[in-house]
């Protein structure tokens, strides 16, 4: 399956598959809204918060960037999900 | 061969936030060989080409990032000299607690850039090492990206003009290469305790104890372009290369292993000198430092630590 993502800063939208990170969508579109990462939960970067849709988290999350209380307001780095439906998110958190 | 007290960076542990991943990594990716577990489940590694027990210990924890270093010195003497020279310095000197098998006793110590950094002068040989007589390159095929040896590593955190002093006035190094800001001061040391361009480098930032990558070395540029196969094939995050360092002269391509810590394979490189005069970078011309064919910095680069 393949969902839309969209940021709601700028309204640019990415295709990604269900199996693959929303971090990694972006990056392979060439228009992400990183300037790059780690890939690997460790850097904190790619940190958004996730507005509307569905999600589930397959990577640990560093702790020095993401708390347990932030990840449970959908606060998430995005190298370290992958939606389940299209996804609205932001970086300004 | 210009040693002075150092032998080598010879130990690096670093925290993973994804232990199975990221040990699967070092072993089939890099092409590590896992020597074995400790009590408390840390993993040690170490590459086809070490003799030393092990150099690379990967632990299992909330956050990726560093956690010490240890430098290999000449003998038994010179770590005793070594440790009241660093107390002299001013810098609290501990025993290490925590185990490292095969490891004799370790001094540590926080450097003002928040690092742990660790000092040895014996280490058991490991297990499997490289032939001593009449050998091959290898006694078994390496794997992956054939990595030979924990080369260097890049530390950043605040003060590194203390830190060269350190690194120059206690444990007797040199700084081949530096970069300065305009106003004059510290942005960037190379420093070595041997012929390598480099052993340890730091970079001047204002959140203590972070890392911005550790190396291995590669044969040649072929095995640079071996890497890179490796990272299209394994879906590896690339963030710089394969290119060549103008600094240095190593040619290299950065990625990072899955808990997101940046890891460098680097081969070539000039044989440092402690006599040959020091080379140095204008800031505005880092860019073309770091990453010579292309000639310009990337923000993923600098701005990207664990």
């Amino acid at each position: 399956m393949k969902y839309t993502i969209k940021d709601a800063t700028t309204g640019t939208e990415y295709i990604c598959r269900d199996d693959e990170s929303i971090f990694r969508a972006m990056h392979k579109s060439g228009r992400s809204i990183f300037k790059g990462g780690c890939e690997g939960g460790g850097c904190g970067i790619c940190k958004v918060k996730i507005l509307e849709g569905d999600y589930v988290k397959f990577k640990n999350m560093s702790r020095a960037h993401v708390s347990e209380d932030e990840e449970e307001q959908g606060i998430v780095l995005a190298c370290c999900v992958k939606p389940l439906e299209s996804i609205v998110l932001t970086k300004e958190i | 061969m210009a040693i002075t007290k150092t032998i080598r960076p010879g130990l690096i542990q670093m925290r993973v936030t994804d232990l199975k991943a990221s040990v699967e990594f070092y072993q089939n990716v890099l092409g590590l060989d896992i020597v074995g577990q400790t009590s408390d489940g840390r993993v040690m590694l170490k590459t086809y080409d070490e003799f030393d027990h092990h150099s690379v210990v990967l632990k299992q924890a909330p956050e990726s990032g560093f956690d010490y270093v240890a430098f290999k010195v000449v003998d038994a003497d010179t770590l005793e000299e070594l440790k009241a020279a660093t107390e002299a310095f001013g810098y609290p000197v501990d025993i290490a607690s925590d185990e490292q098998p095969g490891f004799g006793k370790r001094y540590g110590f926080k450097l003002c850039t928040g690092h742990r950094i660790e000092l040895y002068a014996d280490v058991e040989l490991a297990e499997k090492i490289p032939m001593l007589k009449n050998p091959d390159p290898w006694v078994e095929m390496p794997r992956g990206m054939r990595a030979q040896r924990f080369d260097h590593l890049l530390l950043y955190g605040p003060n590194i003009a203390e830190a060269e002093r350190y690194f120059i006035e206690v444990l007797g190094m040199f700084a081949p290469e530096i970069c300065d800001t305009p106003d004059g001061k510290p942005f960037a040391r190379w420093l070595t305790g041997g012929n390598k361009a480099h052993d340890i480098a730091f970079v001047e930032y204002e959140r203590p104890n972070t890392i911005h990558h550790h190396a291995f070395y590669l044969e040649d540029w072929n095995a640079i372009g071996n890497a890179a196969d490796l990272i299209g094939k394994h879906r590896v995050k690339r963030d710089v290369g394969p290119t060549r360092h103008a600094i240095t002269r190593g040619q290299t391509i950065y990625f990072f292993e899955p808990s997101g810590n940046r890891i460098e394979t680097y081969a070539g490189g000039y044989a440092a000198y402690p006599d040959n005069p020091q080379r140095e970078w204008d800031i505005d011309e880092i860019g073309r430092g770091l990453f010579y064919y292309e000639g310009e910095l990337f923000p993923s680069f600098l701005e990207i630590v664990t």
